[in-house]
């Protein structure tokens, strides 16, 4: 059982560690991508609007499998390709995953009232102002709860890169079988490691929810 | 626009909204032109690369995807709500015992990523021979993670029915199994509706992972039709079709559940009903894909 992973450990420690560089580097991007296109949807501008709209009801319809399968295999074809793997892979997790982010930012600032807002322009309070100090701060939270689902999903989404010969933690199993090791426990032992990596972001996700609930 | 950012415009502020939306118009335009023009440059609208949604053999090859995508997600669909239903009627339980191990398997599921899920079944069909064909490891691992979620929106749903109608129905002297069939479940299953139908988008969308541990679904049958050397390699188109196939049938579904979910709410006005649940496709409010 432990000989699996310790006669192995490279492949585990390589495998699990551009797991969590994609998770974090696409993480990162969608957030601040997400955030623009949930700036968009609220934008007063209605061409803005429209293209946020769209852009999430066309992602978030479209399997992610789809999206991988159009950047790694269709891109190279109009000469768009990124440039290695990690990054195709990093693309197409961002682009998948800030179509979630930016629900989670439009939703949580139109779960203000216009009360708050409206009070505060009438203290004269500029749009920055209004953004920052009333705006922001209680949309944080009920932006906050569903964010981490959302970073939850990423970090399991990042298995399907593995079908794209990019040799994270879900390409594992595939390494092992070349190597003829036993892949139940190969198997479990990439289930642990996942485990010991969302079962954190999983608590951290419940405190959130515990401390930004209303009291 | 939101009220709650921006203050009903004035005049200038109108001009300056039409001025935006029209820049904003032809940014957008020009970078669809841009694409269409790459496109045409690298020969993506060649008649050789379309040709081959002319031939009835191709057509009836993506016919058979797209029959193998709905096969396994309708069959996953029946299985995770089985599953959900024996799980969420455990956690609802009154023994500790039948409560805890339900729970922890609930929650396992749910966190377990959904391709390695579906690896158990493969590689372990491979290592012990168990004569189970890709389709089963699809449907298998669907039907886990899929049924895990399920398990914890019939909970909410059933949760969310007001405590009294529970304390009414007791008072009245029904028994356990009454309270939650003649009580709990008719009123919990109309708010728990619209989040099933968005969580069968989600099991729609996921088969496509079939695509990885070689099962014939759309996804697959497309990767073999952008290979072919004879059409010159014609990725883009296939995979244009795809995704509108795909787009086309989890919009239809995503749809359906706005629908049911506009409805429980008008209803709630009328009866005081439970609220409807949030959307799991949604992640505005639960947990996506």
């Amino acid at each position: 059982m432990f000989s699996v992973l310790t006669d192995n450990w490279p492949l585990f420690r390589d495998g699990f560690w551009l797991t969590i560089r994609l998770f974090l580097v696409s993480g990162v991007l969608s957030l601040i991508i997400g955030t623009v296109l949930g700036a968009f949807r609220v934008s007063p501008v209605p061409a803005l609007r429209g293209f946020g709209t769209g852009y999430v009801n066309i992602l978030r319809n479209t399997p992610l499998t789809l999206v991988f399968a159009f950047l790694f295999f269709g891109a190279a074809k109009m000469d768009l390709a990124l440039p290695n793997p990690f990054w195709t892979a990093v693309g197409a997790l961002t682009i998948y995953t800030s179509a979630f982010v930016c629900e989670v930012v439009r939703s949580g600032v139109n779960t203000i009232a216009p009360g708050q807002s409206e009070a505060a322009r009438a203290v004269g309070m500029s749009f920055f102002q209004v953004l920052t100090i009333v705006v922001l701060p209680q949309a944080f939270r009920a932006i906050i709860p569903p964010l981490m689902s959302v970073l939850i999903a990423l970090l399991k989404n990042t298995t399907i890169a593995a079908g794209f010969s990019v040799v994270e933690a879900g390409s594992i199993p595939a390494a092992m079988s070349e190597r003829g090791e036993n892949q139940l426990v190969t198997l479990l032992w990439i289930t642990i490691g996942f485990l010991i990596l969302i079962v954190p972001l999983i608590f951290l996700q419940r405190w959130a929810e515990r401390r930004t609930a209303v009291a | 626009m939101s009220a709650v950012l921006y203050e009903t415009p004035g005049p200038r502020a109108k001009l300056r909204n039409r001025i935006s939306n029209v820049v904003v118009l032809l940014v957008l335009l020009g970078a669809i032109a841009w694409l269409i023009h790459r496109m045409y440059a690298f020969g993506q609208f060649e008649g050789r690369l379309w040709r081959q949604f002319q031939y009835s053999s191709i057509q009836r090859q993506m016919l058979e995807g797209l029959l193998n995508t709905l096969k396994a997600a309708g069959l996953a669909a029946v299985l995770a709500m089985l599953f959900g239903a024996v799980f969420a009627a455990a956690r609802i339980s009154d023994h500790k015992w039948v409560r805890t191990p339900a729970t922890l398997i609930v929650e396992l599921f749910r966190a377990v990523p959904l391709l390695i899920l579906m690896f158990y079944f493969y590689f372990g069909n491979i290592q012990f021979g168990l004569g189970l064909s890709p389709f089963w490891a699809v449907v298998f691992g669907l039907t886990l993670y899929n049924g895990s979620v399920l398990a914890e929106i019939f909970r909410a749903g059933i949760a969310a029915v007001p405590k009294g109608q529970r304390e009414a129905a007791y008072a009245l002297g029904l028994r356990k199994n009454q309270v939650v069939r003649m009580v709990l479940l008719p009123q919990a299953i109309s708010a728990m509706l619209p989040a099933i139908v968005s969580q069968l988008v989600v099991l729609l969308k996921d088969t496509a992972l079939g695509f990885i541990i070689t099962y014939g679904e759309l996804l697959y049958v497309a990767k073999q039709m952008g290979g072919r050397l004879t059409y010159g390699f014609p990725y883009i188109p296939t995979y244009i079709v795809t995704a509108v196939i795909y787009i086309g049938l989890c919009s239809l579904l995503s749809l359906l559940a706005r629908y049911l979910e506009g409805r429980s709410r008008r209803r709630r006005k009328i009866t005081g009903a439970p609220p409807p649940l949030p959307l799991a496709n949604d992640p505005s409010e639960g947990a996506p894909v």
